[in-house]
């Protein structure tokens, strides 16, 4: 059972709707608001536990550390406490899963690590999730929560959009599947790199998804912008998502997708011109 | 803090107005003795102008070199276009959606040889810059891009990208025609081609909107351009809350030439004629037509298939970290 920073009391608030929930029920129905539906974020090993077969994630790489070549004011301070605040050793995790006992390569990010933010460690770790499945002839899954590039690790995180993207084109090469949940919220460098490469991309109701950060985006308003900018709704609309997935129904989708994208995966010849 | 490149180059427009004022001066002069002496000055001036330069371009700090990198003065890409390459024919469509007028592409001949020219292309007054969208590419800018570096790899042309732009569009049209797919798109298509590309940073390289181009198996860069994952400014205003930090986050950010040759993000660093690109451009050019010419060559022997696997093999390994247990690996 998930479980959150909700325990510590028997209530808790919506930060949505403001109406109280047990936080019993709260962890219970996967974070989701039982009143207004809101969607809050889940810690990445919340996500895990309620998307893969139970115990079946099996974590790799988790020995990259982050090295600060720029030496960047107060990175590494901030480093220490978002490894000690998530158990993490960067904002993204990965390894070996099972969705109804089919293996798939996961990886799941954690926005509570400096905001998701990808430098060259949590890139790394998403061109290995994605390189593992090509390999290995597994479906991959990302679920992503980013601001975006890390600042504070300058260019080397801004190469890391190339080379998650490329990445993606070994799976292709493969014929292995990938999709990309984005969740609240999954914005600018990931966004605009592996993300929305994906043969199919999900989204949680209302997350946050977008290219420029909101502060930039108003500034260079020409056209305003609609109430619902940048909602997952709103990228459905515009095409960018193709499909808008409660959290109860993600692990049900995703199985259904794994089992008609990766058939061929499995059984080693596609159903056409076998 | 200065905020345009101008405030320094003011000193040095004053001293050359001068200089031109007291040589028409000299040459109207009949009295030998007195054209001598203004004869003199002028070079007395031009001595002091050089001095000033040299002393200002000896020690550009990185928000010098930001505000360099985004002057008007600087050549862009169609100066370069015109003096580096011949015959460039522009193909302007993205068969989508629209004419991009950010993202300038088409075929054109390097010393008699055909390659693929795409690019982002700034203006110099408010209607050019306008036109150009200040040189920030929409969603079709980079379908174009994609359009034509796949032609490009049909017809078996090198690519060469010249890349100078603040940052991809960021506007509520953009993001509604999926400015980050068009991107990320961008980048798996270079990512695919069996030609060479080389890229050159000349002026502003933005975050996502330039490497969205610079996917090359060689990325050159000029002495004075910058390349970074954020404004500066921008940086400052998120990290500090403090737009007006730009000078300390352009420090910090590592977007010098020098700083992005030590990090092994770009190959090679073009160095620029004395005073700037802008002040002795026809030398500036012919460093850029050689150093793609260098490049083109070196990759030259390599097959197609090797030429795809350079381009993946040097941004597999891009970026610094330890491993437990494993040597830092670059
Ligand atoms: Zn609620």
């Amino acid at each position: 059972m998930p479980s959150g920073e909700a325990d510590a009391g028997r209530f808790v608030q919506c930060t949505s709707c403001r109406k109280t929930l047990f936080s019993a029920d709260f962890e219970h129905e996967l974070r989701v608001c039982r009143f207004c539906g809101h969607h809050h974020r889940l810690s990445a090993r919340d996500r895990i536990a309620c998307t893969f077969d139970e115990g079946s994630f099996e974590e790799t790489d988790a020995g990259l550390r982050t090295v600060d070549v720029l030496k960047f004011p107060d990175y590494m301070p901030k480093h220490e406490q978002a490894v000690t605040k998530t158990g993490m050793n960067d904002s993204v995790m990965i390894g070996r899963a099972k969705l109804d006992g089919m293996p798939v390569s996961a990886g799941v990010a954690e926005f509570g690590f400096m905001g998701g933010s990808m430098g060259v460690v949590a890139g790394e770790k998403v061109t290995r999730c994605l390189e593992r499945g090509a390999e290995e002839g597994m479906p991959v899954i990302m679920v992503c929560a980013s601001g975006g590039a890390r600042m504070q690790e300058g260019l080397s995180s801004l190469v890391q959009m190339a080379k998650t993207t490329v990445a993606v084109e070994r799976c292709r090469e493969a014929g292995v599947p990938f999709i990309a949940v984005m969740t609240d919220p999954t914005m600018a460098g990931v966004l605009a790199s592996y993300a929305s490469v994906a043969d199919v991309i999900l989204a949680e109701p209302k997350a946050m998804i977008g290219f420029a950060g909101a502060r930039v985006s108003k500034q260079a308003q020409v056209v305003k912008a609609p109430s619902d900018f940048q909602t997952a709704e709103w990228v459905n609309k515009s095409g960018m998502v193709d499909r808008i997935v409660e959290r109860r129904d993600m692990r049900g989708t995703l199985i259904a997708l794994v089992r008609a994208l990766g058939a061929h995966l499995r059984t080693g010849k596609a159903l056409v011109g076998a | 803090m200065a905020k345009t490149w101008k405030e320094w180059e003011q000193p040095v427009l004053e001293l050359e107005q001068m200089i031109e004022r007291l040589e028409r001066a000299a040459q109207r002069e009949t009295d030998p003795a007195k054209r001598g002496a203004a004869e003199e000055k002028v070079q007395e001036l031009k001595q002091r102008r050089d001095t000033y330069v040299q002393l200002r371009y000896s020690r550009l700090t990185p928000w010098e070199e930001v505000l360099l990198a985004r002057a008007e003065t600087r050549p862009y890409l169609l100066d370069y276009v015109g003096t580096v390459f011949t015959d460039f024919t522009e193909l302007e469509g993205d068969r989508r959606y629209g004419s991009d007028r950010a993202m300038v592409g088409g075929p054109a001949f390097l010393d008699g040889r055909p390659v693929m020219i795409v690019g982002q292309q700034k203006g110099r007054n408010l209607q050019e810059r306008t036109f150009r969208n200040f040189a920030m590419s929409k969603p079709e800018g980079y379908r174009k891009a994609i359009r034509l570096f796949e032609m490009a790899d049909r017809f078996r042309m090198p690519v060469v990208t010249l890349v100078d732009t603040p940052a991809a569009d960021p506007g509520v049209e953009s993001e509604g025609r999926g400015i980050a797919e068009a991107i990320a798109a961008s980048m798996l298509a270079m990512f695919g081609l069996r030609v060479p590309v080389v890229s050159v940073l000349i002026g502003e390289g933005g975050s996502g909107g330039a490497i969205a181009i610079a996917v090359a198996n060689k990325v050159l860069m000029l002495e004075h351009a910058i390349y970074s994952v954020i404004p500066p400014e921008g940086c400052a205003a998120i990290l500090w809350r403090d737009p007006s930090k730009g000078p300390e986050a352009a420090a910090a950010l590592g977007l010098t030439s020098s700083s992005a040759l030590e990090l092994g993000i770009v190959d090679k660093v073009l160095p620029e004629p004395f005073g700037g690109a802008h002040r002795n451009f026809a030398e500036a050019a012919a460093t850029v037509k050689t150093g793609i010419l260098e490049a083109l060559s070196e990759l030259g022997p390599m097959s197609p298939d090797e030429i795809k696997r350079h381009r993946y093999d040097r941004f597999r390994k891009a970026g610094s970290f330890e491993e437990a247990s494993r040597a830092a690996v670059r």
